[in-house]
């Protein structure tokens, strides 16, 4: 900012103890409740701890355990399958319905219409659908059977329950993740539209020309932010199919969950947390090099 | 991140409306309609699903699943979830006869987002004013430090925070459930920051030269001046702190601080697999869900235009 740099008169004597009161609170929860546990929850995963006795330290042995842990590896695999699912619909998804609402209509009803299942809790959300989906009476099932289709028990079945609720948790994120893309959109110039409609250019090929590559960054930017939610799936599962049918959507989160609370090793569910904490790190550094967000084709 | 927050892009509301051009009706323009009729469909129509179910009897829905209107109209199904009716009678009605106490949760709900958004919010925007308006030593590196905070995933620190609360002693109390995200969170104090930071020096000149000090600004000049921000921020916490399931599911134990996400939940585990109370549930879903809709139908016009690219950077 260069209206920053230029000190005006009063500003000319720095403002550090008023600073340090106006951060204190701030400073004091991410302190307290952001990096000291994020530090503590490294150092649990190297101890054995479960709340009631003091953690013992235990070195490697909670990761050795977790190299060697069919179901980690499992729980692990499953939410990947999850994750490719449902950020592979909801980005393209969200990316239909942004370029819709930009170059069909500006309706902001239409805007609010589409946010309204954001409003709903993943709780709320997998039940609406546990309902629709249900196999005896679900409506879900009904419409599928009016087509002559057979029954489908979408949460029941080993095979159809990640993806079911890939996609409920689709219908309950995508249109957030459209109002963002819309904003994004917001910011590119109508010239250049209109010099490539005068090009002679479809809207089919100036999606491609235009809106994607100028779109590019803020769409690094969602689709990082929309991978790291993604892999933190746990309400949704919790209500549906409570990790069912025979560990088929036991997703990394509850087992850690499991692990922490249902069987107390506290320890080994951190070493778990580290695991998907590395993930993450992995997948956002990734992806911020192969889609080269910092840059902007705009500029 | 710390290279996207270089550029700065104005909020969509500053833009100029991009028009799309008026052109005659053409096949593609009807295709991408029936295309959006379809998105408005799939997004609206299980809201009508669950009140048509909520307003129907369980021997009904099991009559007549496929019938678009509620099957013998009933408000049976709400009076169930919030505990009006007795317990032969919801068993009668296919309930389980157990009680939960949905005015209860919805009360605990209501404390617990109120303080999260409130002291957030307030807090965060403080925090923002010192990173954006007030001039110290280290303050980019402080900021940067914040700003890697977005970065841990919330089930990272779950645990830890878990021992922390229940050393403190705060374990089942509503001040538990709200004390971790009570006094910032990176988001919050990144998405006002990128506001504050684009309010012109002059602004604050004139106010100081009327005699106003740089507190004074912040409560009588900067915060009024964000308001939509602010609304919009609040909204979008409120409704994410009313959402939240994983960390009041940890640290709630009895009625006194369970909140309504929980006590769904727990409504639906209580229904056994085979003769779930439908009715009853959706009832409660709704009951769940209503305050949130009712705060968005409230707000939602002017909070739909400022969810933008600079909020989410």
């Amino acid at each position: 900012m260069t209206i920053a740099s230029s000190s005006p008169p009063f500003r000319r004597r720095g403002d550090g103890v008023l600073a340090a009161v106006f951060i204190a609170p701030a400073m004091l929860g991410f302190l307290v409740f952001l990096l000291w546990p994020t530090l503590r929850g490294v150092y649990l995963s190297f101890t054995r701890f479960n709340l009631l006795t003091p953690a013992e330290w235990v070195g490697l042995d909670n990761y050795v355990r977790m190299v060697n842990d069919p179901i980690f590896w499992d729980s692990l695999g499953v939410t990947v399958e999850y994750v490719i699912l449902n950020i592979g619909v909801q980005t393209v998804a969200a990316l239909a319905i942004a370029v819709l609402l930009q170059r069909l209509t500006q309706s902001a009803l239409l805007r609010g219409i589409v946010l309204t299942p954001y409003l709903m809790s993943n709780v709320v959300a997998g039940l609406v659908w546990l309902w629709i989906l249900d196999t005896q009476l679900g409506i879900g099932n009904e419409i599928i059977g009016a087509l002559g289709v057979d029954r489908i028990p979408f949460l029941a079945d080993e095979t159809w329950a990640i993806p079911t609720i890939a996609l409920i948790n689709v219908w309950r994120h995508v249109g957030y993740t459209a109002l963002l893309l819309f904003a994004g959109l917001q910011a590119i110039p109508n010239d250049v539209y209109e010099a490539a409609r005068v090009d002679g250019a479809s809207e089919w090929r100036m999606f491609w020309r235009v809106t994607l590559p100028l779109l590019r960054p803020v769409l690094a930017v969602v689709l990082i932010m929309t991978v790291i939610g993604s892999f933190q799936v746990f309400d949704t599962v919790a209500v549906t199919t409570a990790g069912g049918p025979a560990n088929a959507t036991n997703v990394l989160q509850f087992y850690i969950y499991g692990s922490a609370f249902g069987r107390f090793q506290f320890g080994y569910a951190s070493a778990m947390s580290v695991a998907l904490l590395v993930v993450l790190s992995a997948i956002t550094v990734l992806q911020y090099r192969l889609t080269r967000a910092g840059r902007s084709d705009l500029g | 991140m710390a290279a996207t927050t270089a550029t700065t892009p104005p909020t969509p509301t500053d833009m100029p409306a991009v028009r799309p051009t008026r052109r005659r009706l053409s096949l593609g323009r009807a295709a991408a309609w029936t295309v959006m009729g379809l998105i408005v469909l799939i997004t609206l129509l299980p809201f009508y699903w669950i009140l048509r179910t909520a307003l129907s009897t369980n021997a009904g829905l099991g009559a007549d699943p496929a019938n678009p209107l509620p099957v013998d109209l009933t408000t049976s199904g709400f009076e169930r979830a919030l505990g009006l009716q007795s317990a032969e009678e919801a068993i009668a009605q296919g309930g389980t006869g157990g009680g939960l106490d949905f005015w209860r949760y919805l009360v605990n709900s209501v404390i617990v987002s109120t303080l999260i958004t409130g002291c957030q919010i307030f807090f965060s925007a403080m925090a923002a004013y010192a990173f954006a308006r007030l001039r110290w030593r280290g303050r980019d590196q402080v900021f940067g430090l914040f700003l890697a905070g977005l970065m841990v995933p919330t089930i990272f620190t779950l645990l830890p925070n878990f021992v922390l609360i229940k050393q403190l002693h705060l374990v089942d109390s509503l001040l538990g459930i709200a004390l971790p995200s009570l006094f910032m969170t990176p988001f919050a104090i990144f998405f006002l920051r990128q506001f504050f930071m684009n309010i012109p020096h002059e602004v604050e000149e004139a106010a100081f030269l009327d005699g106003a000090g740089k507190v004074r600004i912040f409560f009588r000049v900067i915060l009024p001046m964000a308001s939509t921000r602010i609304l919009t921020l609040a909204v979008l916490t409120y409704i994410t702190s009313w959402n939240d399931y994983f960390w009041p599911l940890m640290v709630s134990y009895s009625d006194g601080s369970r909140v309504l996400t929980v006590a769904l939940a727990i409504f639906r585990a209580q229904t056994p697999a085979t003769g779930v109370d439908w009715s009853g549930l959706t009832a409660a879903t709704l009951i769940a869900a209503l305050p949130m809709l009712v705060l968005f139908a409230a707000s939602a016009r002017r909070i739909v235009s400022s969810i933008g690219f600079t909020g989410i950077k």
